[in-house]
């Protein structure tokens, strides 16, 4: 849990009241210029109601530029950012041609697949020429090419489950099986911090959801013990189903799944187990398995793995693996098999070579050196923003780092002054977070090299003072230590 | 004997009574004697105190007594840890999917090159009705260059979403090209076609808005609908009398009701039965009754009007009158992803309260490239319109001479939907019948058609059918083929 300061909470309640006193007041005189001119809704009730897009109007276009710059490079270990400007204070922003080269902590790019690469690349021009970008139809119809059923195998054995099936969206992946498993009668118990993709599928289930504490397994047995002997609310019949649905590494938080933990109730209690990697698989593991393999959790005891190709794979798309029988039953019953377009073969061939790239199919032993890498990134990145008094969540071996901010101001002031420098940072706030809880977030990439780390450690460490966001004293002799060797 | 007992018996009744009376007599002489008691008559400070003071005061000292008293609770005795315990080891929960019957047998067939108007099913060359390939781009030089040049500077994926860096030039150039194509204010791409829907839905429609929808919609709007928890009501599929009368049911029923959204949910082709919407008729009962209008173009995008930009083309109204238009570009663009496109307004909002848009990975770059010259190859060629155009009415014309089975879509729709005449009554029975015949054309006669598909989820009712997706790039002689195939085909199925 996070243990925010007395003072920063303070005064991060404050700098909220005083935005939201602001944009009361602006919005009461647009209430009154809004009725002087003639009404032009013409009997339509207005798209937003009331304080529905305040949040949007009053605070985010405030600070809209530090969100959604757009790139005109791959998203490598540095990038091209393109230079945007505002003549209407940030209403509305300006596309310049102007770009600058930054140095990018900002995309899911584990393990450098994002840029071309001496195998990958190759082989996906070949079969885009060979298959076409896409199969403009189902996988059930005429969407189902050799290709698909080669990801399929290689996706399934990858991930140590007899079988597997993939879409071509991640968030569709989620929102679209859970609907097919769970249904009226069944429980949803889900991690208080999961995604938003599951949350949807939860919903549109029609399944009850009840949540437990983010990451505290006793909580996960407490919830599961009253669930299993109420039973289903007000009729008190016994649930049909159950399932806990876990990530394996939080990606506003960087930490890792207590998988063991949660794996040994979840057997005590029957009940099935859903795990989303979508950030954890490729990235994280001796041979990037993902945290099965980190945390030493047999694969069998895990009954639907999930996760997505957008991050260490570099290409898009999502999976499932599961049983022989649990993938044959999707594939007849999963509306995202049944009428979404089938993965862009391209897409799909990128995702094929890369896992050979990583587990050393390819002849080289790229694979092995960029896990070390990211690994070794990662755990040199956390301890040395630690030592210098950031305040960085999440486990070590994760390669997502957030950085606490709290107030703000101090969000845009960090995004903004790290961009000057070219270094660029994702900030994240309400409502992908928690109201007090706004943060910056690093995610580490096996493409950054040594140099690239410290040149980041040295303008974080700067605007990190200029901020003020150094909530925990620095380490004395190591910082002695780490200014020597920047120096 | 009889007689005599009645006798003892009345007399006992009048005996009985008499004692009563007695008894309710003598009583009431205490009462009367007790409430005339001197000391009831008492003036006290002017105030004549009767006898009732005495029960009212005795009524009151009850009532105190009753009220001190602490009232029934049945005893609490929250179940032990012993007592979960076994409830625990008791429950035995379903198994995670239903056990597999025999009827989900189907493995569609395994394409081994690209899905063009030809393509290679076994070794063996056939002619594809199954993809959305409208326009014939599948395969076309100029997409595959310009996907390839997009490869090799951005590489595969994103590696993000769209506010976390995940924004590449090429997706504001393609939002740009589609909006420009379009004649709209702006666009905003999502990643996938499916989830533009559901998306996009509930972004706008809230808990106690309104939704009307047509019961033949797909699944991705279904979810939409639900997502959205808004009220929604189904009207009879393409059916304008349906609409008018639900309309007006909503429009009297809510009266009073401030603000409210209200919106209408309609496909131009619809995927479960290739009708076409009749939109100027929808743009007058939304004017009539204030509805906004959501109008999925996934199926009519480069293909209906002139010069293909979909059914307000077609219909001959200002694109300007829908409110919302979305469509999925794995159709007629040959790419994949989807896009929304309306007023300024419209997209910005959907820029930070979209779930699909904001919490996922942003579209590979170089399928949006593909769908920027997906437009520009379409708006040079506006020949390849009048291609499809023939070629649809060239099958469904030689199709209409097939006995046992009926053309149920539109005559300016894509997708040829095919249905038994004559239903053998059960869903299952039908999709065996027709799953035949589609087997039997592909083996038999290199055809490559596909039987509509229904998941577990979809709400959607409508009959099944044969579905013959027809494209650009099939030639003469390929319609021809594929109509002669089913004649055959279905006239030994069906006949015999």
């Amino acid at each position: 849990m996070i243990a925010i300061p007395y003072l920063t909470a303070l005064t991060t309640y404050f700098s909220y009241g005083l935005l939201f006193a602001f944009g009361q007041f602006r919005d009461f005189f647009r209430k009154i210029f809004d009725w002087c001119s003639s009404n032009n809704l013409q009997g339509y009730a207005p798209i937003c109601l009331g304080l529905e897009d305040f949040y949007i109007r009053r605070l985010y276009l405030r600070i809209q530029d530090c969100f959604g710059r757009p790139i005109a490079s791959a998203p490598d270990a540095w990038f091209d950012v393109v230079e945007r400007f505002s003549n209407d204070s940030n209403k509305t922003l300006t596309r310049t041609d102007k770009l600058s080269r930054c140095l990018n902590l900002g995309s899911y790019n584990y393990l450098g697949f994002a840029a071309a690469d001496e195998y990958c690349t190759p082989r996906v021009v070949e079969t885009l020429k060979k298959y076409s970008p896409s199969t403009c139809s189902s996988r059930v119809d005429g969407g189902t090419t050799e290709l698909h059923n080669e990801l399929e195998e290689c996706v399934a054995s990858f991930v140590r489950k007899p079988a597997a099936i993939v879409f071509g969206m991640g968030y569709v992946t989620n929102s679209a099986i859970l609907p097919v498993l769970m249904g009226k009668g069944s429980l949803i118990i889900s991690d208080s911090l999961n995604h938003n993709s599951i949350v949807n599928g939860a919903r549109g289930s029609g399944a009850t959801i009840r949540v437990f504490q983010h990451n505290v397994p006793s909580h996960l047995e407490e919830v599961l013990r009253e669930q299993i002997a109420e039973g289903q609310p007000r009729t008190h019949r016994p649930w049909k189903k159950i399932m806990v649905i876990v990530e394996g590494i939080y990606s506003m938080e960087g930490e890792l799944c207590e998988l063991p933990e949660i794996i040994a109730i979840c057997k005590k209690y029957k009940v099935y187990t859903y795990l989303d990697e979508a950030h954890s698989i490729g990235a994280v593991g001796k041979t990037g398995r993902g945290v099965c393999e980190l945390l030493g959790v047999d694969t069998a005891d895990v009954d639907i793995m999930m996760g997505t190709f957008t991050k260490s794979f570099g290409s898009c798309g999502g999976y499932i693996a599961g049983s022989k029988e649990l993938v044959h039953y999707l594939k007849h019953a999963c509306p995202a098999h049944l009428y979404a377009t089938s993965i862009s073969p391209p897409a799909a061939q990128q995702i094929i070579s890369s896992i050979r790239v990583i587990l050393g199919e390819d002849g080289s032993n790229r694979g092995a050196q960029k896990l070390a890498q990211i690994r070794e990134n990662s755990n040199f990145f956390r301890s040395e923003l630690q030592k210098m008094g950031f305040e960085v969540l999440g486990d070590n071996d994760s390669p997502v780092m957030p950085i606490m901010l709290y107030n703000p101001a101090k969000i845009p002031a960090f995004s903004r002054e790290c961009l000057k420098q070219n270094v660029a940072v994702v900030t994240v706030a309400f409502p992908a977070t928690p109201l007090l809880l706004a943060r910056a977030r690093i995610c580490i990439s096996a493409s950054h090299s040594r140099e690239d780390l410290i040149k980041a450690l040295q303008v974080i460490s700067r605007v990190g003072d200029l901020v003020g966001i150094k909530y925990f004293p620095a380490e004395p002799a190591k910082q002695q230590d780490t200014s020597k060797k920047f120096d | 004997m009889s007689a005599s007992e009645r006798f003892l018996a009345n007399s006992m009744e009048t005996v009985m009574g008499s004692a009563v009376v007695n008894f309710v007599n003598t009583t009431l002489n205490w009462v009367m004697f007790a409430l005339d008691a001197p000391s009831a008559r008492a003036v006290v400070f002017g105030v004549h105190i009767g006898g009732h003071l005495f029960i009212e005061v005795f009524l009151l000292v009850v009532i105190l007594f009753l009220l001190s008293q602490k009232s029934y609770k049945p005893p609490k005795r929250p179940l032990t840890n012993k007592e979960i315990d076994e409830l625990c080891d008791e429950w035995v929960p379903e198994p995670l999917i239903p056990s597999l019957n025999k009827e989900l047998h189907y493995e569609p067939p395994v394409l081994e090159s690209a899905a063009g108007p030809h393509t290679v099913i076994k070794g063996k060359e056939v002619i594809n009705f199954a993809s959305a390939n409208y326009l014939g781009f599948i395969g076309h030089p100029k997409l595959l260059d310009s996907c390839s040049s997009s490869l090799a500077k951005y590489g595969v994926g994103s590696c993000g979403p769209r506010g976390f860096y995940g924004t590449i030039d090429v997706h504001l150039d393609c939002e740009a090209r589609i909006a420009k194509f379009l004649g709209t204010p702006d666009s905003i791409l999502y990643s996938y076609g499916l989830s533009t829907m559901f998306s996009a839905i509930p972004a706008f429609s809230k808990k106690g808005d309104i939704i009307v929808a047509d019961e033949g919609v797909h699944w991705g709007i279904q979810n939409g609908l639900h997502l959205s928890r808004s009220t929604v009501v189904y009207f009879k599929h393409n059916d304008m009398d349906s609409l008018r009368e639900t309309l007006e049911n909503i429009t009297v029923k809510y009266k009073r009701t401030k603000n409210l959204r209200r919106y209408i949910v309609v496909e131009a082709v619809y995927q479960n039965s290739g009708q076409i919407v009749p939109l100027d008729e929808i743009v007058k009962l939304k004017e009539k009754y204030r509805f906004r209008v959501l109008l999925d173009e996934s199926n009519s995008l480069g293909v209906l009007g002139s010069s293909g930009r979909g059914l307000t083309e077609h219909c001959g109204v200002p694109v300007e009158k829908i409110d919302i238009v979305t469509a999925a570009m794995g159709h007629a663009l040959a790419t994949e992803g989807g896009f929304c496109t309306g007023s300024a307004r419209v997209i910005d909002h959907q820029r930070l309260s979209s779930s699909g848009y904001v919490f996922s990975a942003s579209l590979p770059p170089y399928l949006a490239s593909a769908a920027i010259a997906a437009i520009d190859i379409l708006e040079e060629n506006p020949t390849l319109i009048t291609k499809l155009k023939n070629n649809i009415s060239l099958l469904r014309k030689e199709l209409s001479k097939i006995s046992g089975i009926t053309i149920a879509s539109n005559p300016e729709s894509p997708i040829v939907y095919l249905r038994l005449e004559k239903s053998t009554g059960s869903v299952k029975d039908d999709l065996r019948l027709l799953e035949n015949i589609a087997e039997r054309v592909l083996k038999e006669e290199s055809v490559f058609v596909v039987v509509s598909k229904r998941s577990t989820l979809d709400k959607c009712r409508l009959p099944v059918g044969i579905r013959l997706f027809v494209s650009a790039g099939h030639s003469e002689s390929d319609v021809l083929k594929a109509s002669e195939s089913l004649k055959r085909v279905t006239a030994s199925v069906l006949g015999g």
